[in-house]
């Protein structure tokens, strides 16, 4: 068994309630942290623990928190990003629904070292039943004197409210989602200036995930040392691992960075393997949005050597072998799926969740997902191909915010490794547009 | 042609005291910040969000009603025209494609005899097209208001209209 650092209490009856979550050690962080640390001394611990932002940019915490202005009088904001809409990704949901009060334990220690006396979760409107756990949540910690006025005497105020969001994959943008909290459309800002100096309000802000500010509460527990020392390397600790697909286990899994994805997916730790009688055909380890790998290299690098699940070896080879981490949406394809069908699914997504304020993200989402229709289709031609890839390369790094290259990404992924696949519905289209038709060729199995 | 007065909406006593409550959680002068909550909340009672209903946001909130449509118009969870009484919204992203999705989704269409963004002719039922909804390790997935249906089958799409129907 794995290290377990935000689920180890997650199946204790009631642990959704206060005094479950107090029972088995809930809220000694808070006091910890406010009885005998600094705000400073938090940071710190933070920087040493390592975490990496767990919502798919994989950016130090620590460093982030370091960045945040301080200037005098201004008011100082934490902004949590429970806004979770990535494909393939719902290990927000599980956690904040099973054990709230890991997530406001962790908003309270967030907040007192930034020194923001009101803090936000901003949570995506469809998860509204989770909202409710939230704030009933809230009203508890609130009762038991963790939040509001001089929380346990210490001299410290925070607020914590919950916010909806109202339907949009582009808040889950940190910017965008700031301005949705402004009570705004979802536009991303330029940047700079970073929300660290101008973000909520216009007042320096902090905007991390879930899991990420989940983890703080071990940390100030434990140290950052010894978060430091789970996990491989520079990717320190554990990850949620939302698993989906053509596996036996579909859920949520807490994994130690590390473990080889191989392991992942066959063990029946956690994945359980492929559904009987299937094989593997591909991966897509980090969301819709990182690029998807054949099996092969699913589970080696390109040198042959065990591919494992830490943003470092995920992301080696760069896109021509490798892929990302992510936000940890594994989406795990048998060879029943039709490559095409999918990335021609992937940008319809990105189509319509495209802001519409970049040129070559509003115009070029719509082109390819034009273009993977009529291929899908039957009536795509061979320049098709070469058409997508291109489309894709003007839109990635010529846009305000990441949805344009993850928009290209998951295109130019699947040309890249499924060239033939794709050849095959243009010179096939008859065949390839019968019901439940799928590319029986070149491709490798495992 | 003759003119009709125009029908004004009003929260409930209830939603009224909430939606205010909601206005005092932000700073002064930020009150904006309160529209998406108030969306919801005229979504609640009026089942989507009417011009009416938005021009009574714009008025508790002091800003312009079009401050209010081009913020609902924006975000997909605010029905700008009316919908039935059970608005059936069905994720149809990669993973619950991948778990049987698009079949499911066919035959609720077709059981319903609707296509997506239309309601049954007694009103009972709109069906909508939306995507990933964070629930991909339980797929075909669909929500009904603030419900969330998950491993979808036929049978068991069968049952829910059924239930519902009742």
């Amino acid at each position: 068994m794995g290290k377990k650092i935000l689920t180890e209490h997650i199946n204790v009856a009631g642990i959704e309630t206060f005094d479950v979550y107090r029972k088995q050690g809930g809220y000694t962080a808070v006091e910890k942290a406010l009885k005998t640390m600094t705000p400073e001394g938090v940071v710190e611990e933070v920087k040493k623990a390592g975490v990496r932002g767990r919502g798919g940019a994989g950016f130090p915490m620590g460093m982030k928190w370091s960045f945040l202005a301080k200037p005098e009088g201004v008011p100082r904001y934490l902004v949590c990003n429970a806004d979770e809409s990535e494909p393939g990704t719902f290990k927000d949901h599980y956690l904040m629904k099973n054990i709230p009060h890991l997530l406001i334990e962790g908003m309270i220690i967030s907040s007192f070292a930034l020194g923001a006396n009101t803090s936000f979760i901003y949570v995506r409107g469809e998860l509204m039943y989770v909202i409710r756990i939230l704030e009933k949540a809230i009203a508890e910690a609130k009762a038991a004197g963790f939040l509001g006025k001089n929380i346990l005497g210490s001299g410290y105020d925070l607020e914590l409210v919950v916010q909806p969001g109202g339907g949009a994959y582009i808040c889950g943008e940190e910017t965008a989602l700031l301005e949705s909290l402004e009570g705004k459309r979802g536009n991303p800002r330029n940047k700079p200036p970073f929300p660290a100096v101008k973000g909520l309000y216009q007042c320096p802000t902090v905007v991390n995930n879930v899991e990420s500010i989940a983890t703080t509460s071990w940390i100030v527990n434990n140290g950052g040392d010894a978060y430091a020392g789970i996990g491989i390397g520079r990717s320190t600790g554990t990850k949620l691992i939302s698993a989906s697909g053509h596996i036996k286990k579909p859920g949520v899994y807490e994994i130690e960075l590390g473990v080889p994805v191989e392991e992942f997916i066959y063990s029946d730790e956690w994945c359980g393997g492929i559904r009987d009688g299937h094989h593997l055909k591909a991966l897509v380890a980090g969301g819709s949005s990182v690029p998807i790998l054949p099996a092969e290299l699913s589970l080696k690098l390109a040198n042959g050597d065990p591919r494992l699940m830490s943003y470092e070896s995920l992301s080696e080879g760069g896109f021509q072998t490798g892929t990302m981490l992510g936000s940890g949406g594994f989406i795990v394809f048998d060879e029943t799926a039709c490559i095409v069908r999918n990335t021609w699914n992937f940008s319809r997504f990105y189509h319509h969740e495209s802001c519409g304020q970049c040129s070559p993200c509003r115009e070029g989402t719509g082109w390819m997902e034009k273009v993977l229709h009529r291929i899908e289709h039957g009536h795509g031609s061979m320049h098709d191909i070469d058409l997508l890839v291109d489309v894709a390369k003007k839109i990635e790094g010529n846009t305000i915010c990441p949805l344009g290259d993850a928009a290209a990404w998951p295109v130019a992924s699947a040309i890249r490794h499924f060239r033939d696949e794709f050849e095959w519905h243009i010179t096939n289209p008859f065949e390839a547009t019968q019901p439940g038709a799928v590319y029986q060729g070149h491709m490798a199995l495992v | 042609m003759t003119t009709e007065a125009k029908p004004t909406i009003a929260f409930t006593p209830e939603r009224l005291t909430l939606a205010k409550e909601i206005i005092a959680r932000y700073p002064a002068g930020k009150q904006k910040s309160a529209l998406l909550p108030l969306l919801h909340l005229l979504q609640e009672q009026e089942g989507w969000t009417s011009p009416e209903g938005m021009d009574m946001v714009a008025s508790l909130l002091d800003i312009q009603p079009i401050e209010v449509f081009e913020v609902a118009s924006f975000y997909t969870m605010y029905h700008l025209d009316p919908v039935g009484k059970h608005v059936i919204e069905y994720c149809r992203t990669g993973p619950c494609c991948l778990m049987g999705g698009e079949e499911v989704y066919a035959h609720l269409k077709q059981t319903l005899g609707i296509e997506a963004g239309q309601t049954t002719a007694d009103g009972l039922f709109t069906v909508k097209e939306v995507e990933c909804l964070a629930a991909c390790g339980m797929g075909p997935v669909f929500q009904i208001r603030e419900q969330y249906y998950t491993h979808l089958t036929n049978e068991r799409v069968d049952e829910i209209i059924r239930d519902l129907s009742a």
